[in-house]
């Protein structure tokens, strides 16, 4: 009986949702089984991980928070209970219908005293646990090593500052295709959740997390490790966390960042220590070969495939998939009088970006390849057809 | 004291006779609206200004449930879904719940403290029509190229500066001039209610709406400066260089959430006090009991509202706030429950061994009780500075914020609508129609708020567009209470329209027999000038809804 209680919230494939679209008849039956079973049977739905309540999370802090999370809401409804019981008793049985005659008592200073003193004793009672969870969680001295993560619009950029390890985070292009697409979507075991590059950590390490921003204010929030905070443009925030489990854990940006707020997932994967270093070690290695492919010649046809793959990844989110912008938020690329002009202005801007805007500096998120794979590209697609091309020392000596 | 009861009765035949004498009546065609400075008037066109802005902001609201039914992009673009939730936000506080509580402001307190009109005619008028226009600005900007503000109701720097679109000034100077209105309709509450009142009624005899507005129209004056400070400094920050909040230029960001909290804290008070009057009026007529603790309720307004400018940060508990702020205002945060706890158990104290009777305004009076409860207790859980890690920004902040102000601010409007409406135009609703519109109304918007408590402890944000498949059951139950919500407003419409046009004509200056005030002595419908002559003393006390009169 229960077993429809949580299945259909874990389950991200979501089959019920196209059986209440596609036929009315379901639609009545699964109001009822996803709204009244679930009122009637709340208990079992309080504790459901992950389906209507907090997850207990995996590191001390996310206990911590949860243990006081249900600790309040017990009290409120204890306090409900108490309340809402005396009201529904005079709304029954005090009814003029029913012969009640009103009294005509209207004051009482000792009553008064008294529900005035007992909240504040309960929250007294409640302030102390709850201090004692935000000192620790605020306490981020003593750490094993430190991620400095940069908001985006709209990606999440992470340095390991010991490692020396920096790359970014996008939405996975498999949500990408997913968005206007049904059957992609049920394909997906985690739609919107997943990124291109997920932020591999060690679990049992104490890890401090730097948060700050390049453009607008971002939030950086993984449930599981009790993490939210804000990234600031030009301050620096942080906070912490040692992970217990191994395991993949996600979250998203949790304050509104623009256009695409929605679509900036993150993917925190907690690996025991030795396969950690073992990652480590690969993405020096990969880090190297991507400087080696800065030294080479490259073809135009070469060019024109990388730079189609970096645009719709980086470029394509505020420009448009065909070039055609947002008219008044972001400009055109079609047709585009740095696209088609000067080279060396086309170099600059996205190199540098341009202040004010929010066209960003790319030259700190892209190699020399990359870029001039995708200037490359701008300037022959969307019927650009300026003929040039862009080789990697041409941009290694603009920097 | 039979004697009494005649003499009071004389009283009140020459207060409904007088006006028949020696006045003229309204104003012919459209003129008497634009120029009218009767409170009667003013009331009216307010009530009707936040009605059309309501079913605006509603209409978004359907946009933005339609879109978040199923996961995907159906409907619309992430950016016109941004300015959706912007516009949404800013008419129902600006243009719709703000407007209606000064409509019935007007309409009300010269009946219930016995003024002929409120004290400052002229600036009323004005005060009103600022309104059309700001609105008509900020719904412009929907069609400017770029689209209109999508940064938000609360428009954070630097998404509002840097990263807007160009409409945004006009969005500011619309917020300018809300500002201008608002205070003006401060200023003329608290002149009347400190200067019109009828000789011999005290402060602490007036009646509890009368008391929470004037300690509203305070928080409004405080209070609205500091936004329009706020948009001053967007706007200078976006077109005259300053930076002050941008890092680079030596500015701070979070700086402007300081300010703009520093505002919307008291904001949210500015929204619920007068609400709490409304319910302080209607529950102790169909209980048929004074109130319980009068004197408490207005020491427990007074320091909600003082509370109210010491609580701001709790809106940034993640912005990287110290911990000892952090600290300080989960303190002072939870501190509201109590005062807030009062007002509730005081109108619990009042219904109990009361005899009670459940015309349409109660119905909605214990709805709003009930509901604004609950928006209360996930409120103190928000307060909690740990635990809003896990809530901040989620839908169980847009649960929390729309339980009480849909089921908390805009039920009281409703019920004060039904309550005062057949003493405004002397016709009686449907009420058997009112009654199914309350039970449809209350249960839908249940099921279109309740869910996303459970969607915001899941983890889903709020301001997006599109979600993780996850959250899609709740979404679309959400949903489908927000149609059935939203269809309830245009009954609701049909209910107010047949009323004014075919109502059951009423006579009897108390609509409702148990009512107690000054408002249910004059005549219904009540005559175009009042209170020529100020009520006696007598009558003031004998209308008193808390002096045991009952």
């Amino acid at each position: 009986m229960l077993g429809i209680r949580i299945s259909p919230f874990l389950s991200a494939k979501n089959t019920s949702l196209f059986n209440i679209v596609n036929s009315i008849n379901n639609k009545y039956l699964n109001i009822i089984k996803y709204f009244l079973i679930p009122l009637l049977l709340s208990p079992q739905f309080l504790f459901a991980e992950y389906a209507i309540n907090l997850p207990k999370g995996v590191t001390s802090v996310s206990r911590n928070i949860y243990g006081l999370h249900m600790t309040i809401f017990w009290v409120c409804v204890a306090i409900a209970i108490l309340v809402f019981g005396v009201m529904i008793w005079s709304m029954i049985f005090h009814r003029k219908s029913r012969g009640a005659v009103a009294s005509n008592f209207h004051e009482s200073t000792a009553v008064e005293l008294v529900w005035t003193l007992v909240p504040l004793a309960i929250l007294i009672a409640i302030a102390f646990p709850a201090t004692r969870v935000l000192i620790d969680l605020e306490n981020t001295e003593k750490a094993d090593m430190t991620v400095k993560i940069t908001g985006y619009q709209w990606k999440w950029q992470y340095d390991y500052m010991d490692e020396g390890i920096s790359f970014f985070s996008n939405l996975a292009q498999s949500s990408k295709d997913a968005i206007d697409n049904a059957d992609n979507r049920n394909k997906l075991d985690h739609y919107l959740k997943e990124v291109d590059k997920r932020l591999v950590l060690p679990v049992g390490k104490r890890i401090r997390f730097l948060m700050t921003s390049n453009d607008v204010i971002h939030s950086w929030w993984v449930r599981d490790l009790g993490v939210k905070q804000d990234a600031n443009p030009g301050f620096i925030n942080d906070a912490w966390a040692k992970i217990d489990k191994p395991g993949v854990y996600r979250g998203q940006c949790a304050e509104l960042c623009g256009k695409d707020h929605g679509f900036m997932p993150i993917v925190v994967e907690a690996l025991p220590e030795a396969d950690y270093q073992t990652w480590v070690g690969k993405q020096k290695a990969a880090q190297k070969a991507r400087e080696a492919a800065s030294g080479k010649q490259w073809s135009k046809q070469d060019l024109m495939a990388q730079g189609q793959k970096i645009y719709s990844s980086t470029c394509a989110s505020c420009h448009g998939v065909t070039g055609q912008g947002i008219p008044g938020v972001f400009p055109a690329m079609v047709g585009s009088k740095i696209a088609t002009g000067d080279l060396k202005k086309h170099i600059n801007i996205v190199l540098n970006g341009k202040s004010g805007t929010a066209m960003q500096a790319f030259g700190k998120q892209l190699g020399d390849a990359d870029l001039a794979a995708v200037i490359t590209y701008e300037r022959n697609a969307f019927g650009n057809n300026t003929g040039d091309v862009v080789q990697p020392s041409t941009i290694k000596s603009a920097r | 004291m039979s004697t009494t009861t005649t003499d009071l009765q004389d009283e009140i035949d020459a207060l409904g006779k007088s006006h028949d004498n020696h006045h003229h009546g309204p104003e012919k065609g459209v003129m008497r609206w634009i120029k009218t400075t009767n409170h009667k008037d003013i009331g009216t066109l307010y009530l009707w200004f936040a009605f059309i802005m309501l079913l605006t902001g509603g209409a978004m609201a359907m946009v933005i449930r339609a879109e978040l039914f199923q996961p995907g992009l159906q409907l619309v673009e992430p950016q016109f879904f941004n300015q959706m939730t912007t516009l949404h936000g800013l008419i129902m506080v600006f243009g719709a719940i703000m407007p209606a509580f000064v409509g019935l402001a007007n309409w009300q307190i010269p009946l219930m403290i016995g003024a002929k009109d409120m004290a400052l005619p002229r600036m009323n008028n004005w005060s009103f029509w600022i309104l059309p226009f700001a609105g008509a600005m900020l719904l412009s900007t929907l069609f400017m190229k770029g689209g209109g503000p999508a940064f938000g109701w609360t428009f954070y720097a630097p998404l509002s500066t840097t990263f807007a679109p160009d409409s945004t000034d006009f969005f500011i100077f619309a917020i300018h001039m809300l500002g201008f209105s608002s205070i003006m309709g401060a200023i003329n509450v608290i002149a009347t209610i400190l200067n019109m009142r009828a000789p011999g009624m005290k402060l602490m005899d007036m009646p509890l709406f009368v008391w929470t507005w004037l300690i509203t129209a305070f928080l409004l004056i405080a209070a609205m400066p500091v936004l329009a400070g706020a948009v001053t400094m967007m706007l200078t920050d976006r077109n005259f260089g300053t930076s002050f909040f941008d890092a680079a230029g030596g500015g701070d960001p979070v700086m402007f959430q300081h300010i703009f909290w520093f505002f919307g804290h008291p904001e949210v008070y500015i929204m619920i006090l007068p609400a709490f009057g409304v319910v302080s009026q209607i529950i102790p007529t169909f209980a048929r009991k004074p109130l319980f603790g009068y004197s408490s309720m207005v020491y427990a307004t007074a320091s909600i509202a003082l509370l109210s400018f010491v609580v701001w940060a709790h809106h940034m508990f993640l912005t990287g706030m110290p911990v000892a702020g952090q600290m300080y205002f989960m303190y002072a945060t939870i501190m509201i429950s109590v005062p807030t706890g009062v007002k509730v158990f005081n109108w619990v104290t009042t219904m109990w061994r009361g005899s009670l009777s459940f015309e349409t305004p109660m119905l909605w009076a214990v709805a709003f009780v009930i509901l604004f409860t609950i928006g209360g207790f996930s409120g103190l859980m928000l307060g909690i500075a740990p635990a809003d890690i896990q809530y901040h920004d989620t839908y169980f902040v847009v649960a929390h914020f729309h339980y009480v102000l849909v089921t908390g601010a805009l039920f009281s409007i409703i019920a004060a609508v039904f309550y005062w409406l057949p003493k405004w135009c002397g016709r009686m609703y449907n009420q058997k129609l009112a009654k199914i519109h309350f039970w449809w109304a209350v249960i839908s918007v249940n099921i279109l708020f309740f869910p996303q408590h459970f969607l915001g402890l899941a983890g889903m944000p709020r301001r997006i567009p599109d979600y993780s498949l996850q959250f899609a059951d709740f979404n679309m139950i959400s949903s489908i209470g927000g149609f059935v919500f939203g269809a309830s407003f245009l009954l609701l419409t049909y209910i107010i329209v047949d009323c004014i046009r075919n109502g059951e004509r009423v006579k009897e200056p108390r609509v409702w027999p148990s009512a107690k005030g000054l408002e249910w002595t004059i005549p219904t419908p009540a005559p175009y000038h009042t209170f020529d002559k100020p009520p006696g003393k007598e009558l003031i006390l004998a209308e008193s809804s808390h002096t045991g009169a009952h």
